[in-house]
């Protein structure tokens, strides 16, 4: 008789990768769909093309490593990398930016490493962060979203887009002049470069600002789809909830100190990466804390950083620098937040020391 | 009661119970061949108590428990016995074990058996030992034997007794039934574990999945009078965990490593609370127990009452197998459960369930993705670990990575790997590197005995070596203790004064050329920049030691000497003690040397060698002063003839004080030795050191105590306005020493680097002290005779000079005190410094004669005629002048060329051979010339002749205190010092001059004999210095000669000192007797 012969369990849960790589998918779907709303269709473009190039780069190194192809493919992972980086960068970005991101991502920041759990390093922010530093002035052209207040929906036509992603910025609006009018600044880059002027007089002077409530609408999809993640048990809400929080903290304390210089914390919490950050980079499990204590110390740390290098730094927003910074400290802060075991008086902290063993 | 806690993570997969409990509990078909495994329980395996062929009884043992951890094994039915050997038994790993096979004779026919009708009746101990004897182990999955479990009462205090009904694992539903079916049996065998343990509550935890059950238990409570609760717990894998289920119930957690009776808990499954009810009221072994058959892989899904040793495959098919829709087979839930590839194997005691699985409800594993760290498993780990880390713990092999991050407190309940998105079985990563560990911690232990039954075997041969050469060591001890013991008898039968003080001389001689080597040996250590300093130090000190030992010898000599009449016992109490010496000598030699070979470890040893010594010492002295008190009485005697019987009296009185006192400072100086020698040894050792420094401090006080018995002792001369001061002047040099003292204490105490300093100037003190003490000694005894010449002179000058001579010596000991300061400060060119110091001294000696004769001087208006009365003796202190001057040449001479300086030595031991010539011809005339005045005064000239003997003691002890001090010249210095100690006892008897000035008017020639073997001494000792400094060719001999150069100098100092004192004595009783 051939019976199968394995060692326990003998039954498992049928949530596979795929299922949870599946899920966040869907978690990002309002978010794309309220950036392609407001910032017309530069982001779905972006998306499907970092799509395509992901999963050229996926099958290429695995098929290099040589894996097999569709097993790894079918993860999904590659697709969630590229959809998460399609959303952080610009509607209008260049579709060599995207491709060099998506490479960078996939090839340098995740298949170099070994692939799907081996890398260090958030595959999505790398990319992310090396176009950032490499073509600022794409990477700072942002849309403007359009005016709710207006008549109808009002974004670039398709065909102009594509036109701008494909052909170029200076040589589309040599044809196209009135492109110029729908790009623009993000509100937190307008804080930023403020000129001298107060908040306040920001908030009445400058028509991106007029504009926040489309990145607010933004950020809200954003938060549905993490909370639909936490329902459905994909992710704790410690990492999250923790960067939220602690980034609405400090802005407040220094909103409270000087309104005039820093912006309020609705901006910080709503503009931005921040809630992309807080419910799809930061719970990438793989570089992030392990245990729950460890990852409230993650994510306490990522808003710390975001909030220093928005408001002090050179960039306008951080959380790929933050994100990265605390990846480097991920596995440090493991070894001191153990969770306490069963049994146990209290948790172990630190390396292994063989005179500490009994 | 009744409240419900939480555990940590926990999982709910589909339970699949339904289908094996819609129906009530049948019996399982009778099998042909029950084969019964020997061991079903953790432990030891039963003993086999039947052989192949014998009729066995349903419930007869077949096999016996072996020791504490096991159980005996009863046959489940009636039968033969038709095989006992190795079959495949219910195991993950297929193994096969010792079975017993039985024929069944389809009758099933019990064994007499009856139960207990009281089980109260039997004592605690007993009732346990007949649930063992019924074979009683645990039912729920690990076969613990219960017996024990029951014994945990006895060294723990439990106060809860959990009944484990939880069943968690999904499918299995034996217990559901068992309780549905036989609740108040369950409850009986609670009352009894309740009688046995005692508890003060008893909990029946189980998942709220099975309603009817616990409708069941309760209902069978209600007739119960005991204190029962059941508590449902919320169903979650693993609730039944032992562990978690005792969280659940009690929110206490068991101590990792740990058992539950460690937190006053035991735990027993249900099933096994059956089968002790049975056990007891009805005296049924476990034969059987109730088995889930259940799966796709049956028609029939079906509990049954089973009897041990049933095939599995009997139970298949009455459940109605389908083989075809069987994928796994497994034994146990599918959670812990483990598959099975023969169906053949038999039911056991711990066998709950087999699952034939069909291949839709388990299906193949997929293959493993990577961990992408999503922290599920975390989430649901009920050990509160974090298994994604132990994974890639596991994975890389860092098992002590593992061991950090708790890997032991894995229950392998599976629930990380069923929640694993990745499908990684990390269960089995988690088995793999528990059993690497332990193999590993087994490899070590093995080794690690087999070291150290190596290690004995070494040390034991070792030992017989040792103790071989200890035996031979003793033979031969003990063959030279009887030859030398032959030898005294051969010596005694011929003994001699003459022969005794050879060998005496001899020994001496030996002691000092050993004296001389060791000094070689410590200057070429001290050269040697590798030796350490410590090393060196306690090296000097040993060497110092022995001298001591070798002057004593010279003593005792010299006591010998004197006293010729002393019984031989003496003497050979003296020739022992030499005897002694040397050995100690010797091996304080060798411990040197050894000390040279290996600098540190021999520290140690040269330490225990130096505290013999100095026991060795201090018998010595015994032996010395068994000798002394002799000669001490004898020469007072001598001395107090012709005095006055009262003043004889007080004399010999301050004199043993005196001695007293000396024995009390020498005791002192000794201990400090030790103290020292103790600092040297780094021994911080506060008990020792305290316990040093109250010795010190009672020597101290010993002092003090014939210090105030000394100043009672003359207290008609206490007003004396001389005496006061020194008194006054010793007293502040006491308080200085007992503050220096204090201080010293405290430094020690504080561990500072200036306690060698503060010992050395605390020495110095001392040194002063023991000056002022002298010299209060000498004013004492110069104020007991002072009345005597204001009596007869009734000249109120000599009252005057007195003190005038004090401030002087007083000021000249200051500037030695300086002079010897200033060599301590600048410490380098030891030697020269000290040369310089010598000057001084010489200077004094000089100044001393000076104020000699200013003494002399102020009694010049009475004194006056008695100069040209006695031009003899003023020519004979000329030429003892000249005399020393010459040697004064000599010994420049010797000095500057010092390269052939042994004959320089020659000549200057020849010179020194004729004056002590000139010196015994002189002293008839000296005595002649004394004789003429003799009869007018005695008196005044004795006084006289004391305070020149204070004034050269005093001159003696700077020295000896610059000795003290200069330490780096202490090598050089030391002899010279020792010869010029030797002289100053030498001349101690000089005050005999003045005696034999008294004492020459009735025997003269017995005097003169004396002072002639005196000299004869002196010139003998310095004979044999030089010839050891010629023996040992060594850097040292320069330095000896140099020494006794000074030596004789010092020699002959003395001697023009003591003439001229003569002289002035002749001329002050010539002028008193012209008064």
């Amino acid at each position: 008789m051939a019976f199968i012969n394995i060692s326990s369990p003998h039954v498992q849960r049928p949530t596979k990768t795929a299922d949870i790589m599946r899920l966040v998918i869907i978690a990002t779907i309002p978010g794309l769909i309220a950036m392609t709303f407001f910032f017309g269709w530069g982001t779905l473009i972006n998306t499907l093309l970092a799509i395509v190039v992901a999963l050229a780069c996926e099958a290429a190194c695995i098929k290099l490593r040589k894996r097999p192809v569709m097993f790894f493919l079918k993860d999904h992972s590659a697709m969630l990398t590229a959809i998460l980086l399609a959303l952080a960068l610009p509607p209008f970005a260049p579709w060599w930016v995207t491709v060099t991101a998506v490479f960078v991502a996939i090839v340098l920041a995740k298949q170099l490493y070994g692939g799907l759990g081996q890398n260090p390093f958030n595959p999505a922010m790398v990319g992310y962060a090396l176009v950032l530093i490499s073509f600022p002035v794409e990477m700072t052209r942002w849309t403007s979203p359009f005016e709710l207040s207006g008549n109808a929906w009002n974004v670039l036509g398709f065909s102009d887009t594509l036109q701008v992603i494909f052909l170029g910025w200076s040589e589309t609006i040599q044809t196209l002049a009135h492109i110029d009018s729908y790009s623009g600044a993000t509100p937190l880059d307008t804080l930023k470069h403020r000129n001298g002027l107060t908040t306040e007089e920001i908030w009445q002077s400058s028509t991106v600002m007029a504009n926040v409530g489309a990145w607010y609408a933004v950020s809200l999809c954003y938060f549905v789809g993490g909370i639909f993640l936490i329902y459905r048990k994909i992710f704790t809400w410690h990492a999250p909830i923790t960067l939220l929080v602690t980034l609405a903290l400090i802005s407040s304390l220094f909103f409270a100190i000087d309104p005039d210089s820093y912006a309020d914390p609705l901006i910080h919490l709503t503009t931005g990466a921040t809630m992309l950050g807080a419910f799809f980079i930061v719970t990438d499990p793989v570089s992030s804390a392990t245990s729950n204590k460890g990852k409230i110390i993650f994510a306490a740390g990522i808003a710390i950083l975001v909030y220093c290098v928005r408001t002090w730094g050179n960039y306008p927003d951080a959380m790929a620098f933050a994100v990265m910074l605390m990846n480097l400290c991920a596995p440090f802060i493991d070894q001191y937040t153990q969770p306490r075991s069963y049994g146990h008086k209290q948790a172990k902290k630190g390396s292994y020391n063989p005179e500490k063993q009994s | 009661m009744g409240k419900v806690f939480a555990f940590h993570g926990g999982i709910h997969p589909p339970e699949n119970k339904h289908q094996s409990s819609q129906s009530s509990i049948i019996k399982a078909p009778l099998a042909k061949i029950l084969r019964i495994p020997v061991q079903q329980h953790i432990g030891v395996a039963a003993k086999v108590c039947v052989s192949v062929g014998d009729k066995v009884l349903k419930g007869q043992r077949i096999a016996d428990a072996q020791g504490k951890f096991s159980v005996p094994i009863h046959a489940s039915s009636s039968g033969t016995v038709c095989a006992i050997d190795l079959q495949s038994v219910p195991h993950p790993s297929g193994m096969n074990a010792l079975c017993i096979s039985i024929e069944t004779d389809g009758l099933d026919q019990w064994i007499e058996h009856q139960g207990l009708e009281d089980f109260r009746a039997l004592n605690k101990s007993q009732l346990i030992d007949y649930i063992r004897d019924r074979g009683i182990a645990g039912m729920g999955g690990a076969g613990f034997p219960t017996a024990v479990k029951l014994h945990l009462s006895d060294d723990h205090i439990v106060n809860t007794l959990i009944i484990n009904a939880a069943e968690c694992e999904p499918y299995i539903t034996a217990d559901d039934l068992l309780m549905r079916e036989r609740a108040s049996e369950i409850i009986s065998g609670i009352n009894i574990l309740q009688h046995l343990i005692e508890p003060s509550h008893v909990i029946i935890g189980i998942e709220d999945n099975k309603p009817q059950a616990i409708r069941a238990l309760k209902e069978a409570i209600e007739h119960s009078t005991y204190n029962i609760h059941v508590v449902s717990v919320p169903t979650k894998y693993p609730s039944g965990g032992e562990k978690q289920l005792i969280k659940l119930l009690t929110n206490v957690e068991v101590p990792s490593g740990g058992i539950p009776a460690d937190v006053g808990i035991v735990c027993q499954n249900v099933g096994t609370v059956y089968a002790i009810n049975k056990a007891v009221r009805l005296g049924e072994s476990l034969v059987s127990r109730i088995v889930t058959v259940t799966g796709e892989g049956v028609s029939k899904p079906q509990n049954y009452e089973t009897l041990i040793g049933t095939p599995f495959s009997t139970l298949l098919d009455a459940a109605g197998h389908r083989e075809n829709n069987t994928a796994r087979m497994l034994i146990g839930g599918p959670m812990m459960g483990y598959s099975i590839s023969d169906t053949a194997i038999p039911v056991v005691k711990t066998s709950n369930c087999i699952i034939a699985a069909s291949a839709r409800e388990m299906p193949e594993p997929e293959p493993s993705q990577a961990c992408i760290r999503c922290g599920l498993c975390e989430q649901v780990c009920p050990a509160q670990l974090l298994p994604q880390q132990l994974h890639w713990f596991a994975k890389s092999q860092e098992y002590e990575k593992a061991q950090q991050h708790n890997l032991f407190d894995c229950i392998e309940c599976g629930a990380c790997s069923y929640v694993c998105p990745s499908n990684i079985p990390l269960v089995q990563y988690y088995r793999h590197a528990k059993s690497s560990i332990r193999e590993e911690q087994q490899e070590r232990r093995k080794a690690d005995l087999a070291r150290e039954r190596f290690e004995a075997k070494q040390m034991r041969e070792q030992r017989a070596i040792d103790e071989k050469a200890e035996k031979r060591k003793a033979r031969a001890d003990q063959a030279a203790k009887a030859q030398e013991a032959k030898k005294l008898a051969a010596q005694n039968a011929d003994i001699s004064p003459e022969n005794a003080l050879d060998k005496l001389k001899s020994a001496l001689s030996d002691t000092q050329a050993q004296i001389v080597s060791a000094q070689q040996a410590l200057d070429a250590l001290s050269g040697n920049s590798d030796a350490s300093s410590s090393d060196t130090r306690l090296a000097d000190l040993k060497l110092q030691q022995a001298k001591t030992k070798a002057h004593k010898l010279e003593q005792s000599i010299q006591d010998f000497k004197a006293s010729d009449n002393t019984a031989i016992i003496d003497s050979k109490k003296l020739k022992i003690a030499a005897a002694q010496a040397n050995t100690q000598l010797l091996k304080a030699q060798q411990a040197l040397k050894t000390a040279q070979e290996k600098s540190l470890p021999g520290i140690e040893q040269l330490t225990a060698t130096i505290a013999i010594l100095n026991t060795e010492a201090t018998r010595a002295a015994k032996a010395y002063s068994a000798v002394t008190p002799d000669a001490g009485t004898g020469s007072i005697s001598k001395t107090s003839a012709p005095a006055s019987a009262s003043a004889a009296k007080q004399a010999i009185d301050l004199k043993k004080l005196k001695t007293a006192a000396a024995i009390a400072r020498t005791k002192l100086k000794k201990a400090q030795t030790q103290y020292q020698q103790l600092l040297d040894q780094d021994l911080q050792d506060t008990d020792e050191a305290v316990a040093l420094k109250e010795q010190l401090q009672l020597l101290g006080d010993k002092a003090d105590a014939t210090e105030t018995a000394f100043i009672s002792a003359k207290p008609e001369q206490s007003q004396a306005a001389p005496a006061a001061e020194l008194q006054q002047n010793y007293d502040k040099a006491h308080k200085l020493y007992h503050k220096a003292f204090d201080a010293l204490q405290k430094a020690q105490q504080a561990n500072s680097p200036a306690v060698e300093k503060m010992q050395l100037s605390i020495d110095k003190l001392k040194v002063k002290l023991d000056n002022a003490e002298r010299a209060l000694n000498g004013a004492t005894q110069q104020t007991t005779t002072v009345p005597t010449i204001t009596a007869t002179t009734g000249n109120s000058q000599s009252n005057v000079t007195p003190p005038v001579d004090l401030d002087k010596l007083r000021l000249r000991y200051q500037k030695a005190l300086a002079a010897v300061e200033k060599a301590q400060l600048e410490q380098n060119p030891a030697a020269e410094k000290m040369k310089v110091a010598v000057d001084k001294l010489k200077s004094k000696l000089d100044s001393a004669e000076q104020a000699n004769l200013e003494t002399t001087g102020n009694d010049q208006p009475s004194t006056a005629p008695s100069q040209t009365l006695s031009p003899a003796l003023q020519t004979d202190v000329d030429k003892l002048l000249k005399r020393y001057e010459k040697a004064l040449v000599t010994l420049d001479k010797a000095r500057l060329d010092s390269s052939p300086a042994v004959e320089k030595m020659q000549i200057a031991v020849d010179k020194l051979k004729a004056k002590l010539d000139d010196s015994l011809q002189q002293a008839p005339t000296t005595t002649q010339a004394a004789t003429e005045s003799v009869e007018k005064a005695t008196t005044p000239g004795q006084t006289d002749q004391e305070k020149l003997q204070k004034r050269y003691n005093k001159a003696l002890l700077t020295l000896e205190k610059a000795r003290a001090d200069n330490s780096p010249a202490v090598e050089k210095m030391q002899i010279a010092v020792e010869k010029l100690k030797a002289k100053l006892d030498n001349s101690q008897p000089q005050p005999a001059i003045t005696q034999v000035v008294t004492e020459l008017v009735e025997k003269t020639a017995t005097a003169e004999q004396s002072d002639l073997e005196k000299l004869q001494k002196r010139y003998d000792k310095a004979l044999i210095t030089l010839e050891k400094a010629r023996a040992d060719n060594s850097p040292a001999v320069e330095k000896m000669q140099i020494a006794v150069e000074k030596l004789n100098q010092k020699s002959v100092n003395a001697e023009a000192l003591a003439n001229s004192e003569a002289s002035n004595v002749l001329a002050s009783i010539s002028t008193e007797s012209q008064e």
